[in-house]
């Protein structure tokens, strides 16, 4: 390393965690290997064990951070290494992932940071650690009705507009409009009762706003993005739950992702 | 450990999937000396970035694209 080191965080535990992870699962988090490449520790910080490694401030410091993010590979490298190691570990003992780019400067800075939150994070531990999080994503279904609405049946033959024509193009085109909205309704309706029915299994749900086409890579409109928090447990009994709902709802499209270390739930809100 | 669910391998997640877990949530602790980038920042950075690329995407597969609507 060339410059200055500062500690990139990949998650809190409680006090001995580490340790825990040292017992039981042998030498998986040394050979953990992290954001730039850097070998994962545990460090104790604020009365927490922190998964950490050193990263360099001159790539990880607050103006690097701001130029390398508006770079995709560079984020995509970082946000792969950063679940890669909160992922391998959240399997082994309880955690709260931190958010991306949670770089502090010294261990004195990190542990201020955590004691100053100390009480607030042991109940968030509590409540989230050793959870999983399964993601549901809904689309409204494509409607066949609607495909040739842009074309005028029969007409525009010859040129030569037959009296009513231009009426009869209007009343079809609006009842295909009113059944597009029908549909859309419905799909709307459709992802309500769905996330009413799977926020019913789960400890804790929370929603993320709706992916663009652009990004999802799907010309279906999407009309939920949510995160559900579940004992690892429940999980079969959860994705058994989504199949169904897809079956009973075909005016949607539902995508389950997952299980996810419970990153949707380790925030304050 | 008791039965925990197969991961999914990482190299199978979207990275749209990820980075609105990765950049919207997470637990921030964040002190003066920190030096994380503030939330809103995070998202609309990477939804730049990630949009930036898309349409470069876009641009390079448009001829062979099918028309839509």
């Amino acid at each position: 390393m060339t410059g200055a080191c500062g500690l990139w965080a990949y998650a809190i535990t409680e006090h001995g965690g580490g340790d825990a992870l040292t017992e039981h699962g042998g030498g998986d988090l040394s050979r953990l290997t992290g954001v730039a490449g850097g070998t994962v520790r545990t460090v104790a910080a604020g009365g927490f064990t922190v998964l950490v490694s050193d990263v360099d401030l001159a790539e990880f410091g607050e103006a690097a951070l701001r130029r390398n993010l508006e770079n995709l590979t560079w984020l995509e490298e970082v946000a792969r290494a950063h679940h890669h190691v909160i992922d391998a570990a959240s399997g082994l003992f309880p955690l709260l992932p931190t958010r991306l780019a949670t770089v502090y400067s010294s261990h004195a800075a990190m542990t201020a940071a955590l004691a100053r939150r100390a009480e607030e994070l042991r109940a968030t531990l509590r409540r989230v650690g050793g959870r999983v999080e399964w993601g549901v994503k809904a689309y409204a279904a494509p409607q066949p009705d609607t495909r040739d609405s842009e074309q005028p049946a029969g007409g525009q033959a010859g040129g030569e507009t037959a009296p009513g024509a231009g009426l009869a193009y209007l009343k079809r085109r609006r009842a295909q409009l009113t059944a597009r909205e029908r549909s859309q309704h419905a799909a709307l309706a459709g992802a309500r009762a769905v996330h009413k029915e799977l926020s019913g299994r789960a400890a804790q749900a929370r929603l993320h706003p709706p992916q663009s086409a652009q990004l999802s890579g799907n010309q279906m409109p999407m009309l939920l993005n949510t995160a559900y928090l579940l004992d690892a447990s429940a999980s079969d009994g959860f994705a058994s739950a989504v199949a169904a709902a897809a079956t009973a709802h075909p005016e949607l499209r539902l995508e389950l992702t997952g299980p996810w270390p419970p990153y949707s739930f380790a925030g304050e809100d | 450990m008791d039965s925990l669910p197969a991961r999914v391998p990482d190299e199978r997640i979207a990275l749209v999937d990820l980075l609105d877990r990765l950049l919207a949530d997470g637990v921030m602790v964040t002190g003066e000396i920190t030096l994380s980038v503030a939330d809103v920042d995070l998202v609309t950075i990477s939804l730049r970035a990630l949009l930036a690329s898309v349409s470069s995407l876009d641009k390079s597969y448009s001829g062979a694209e099918p028309a839509t609507r």
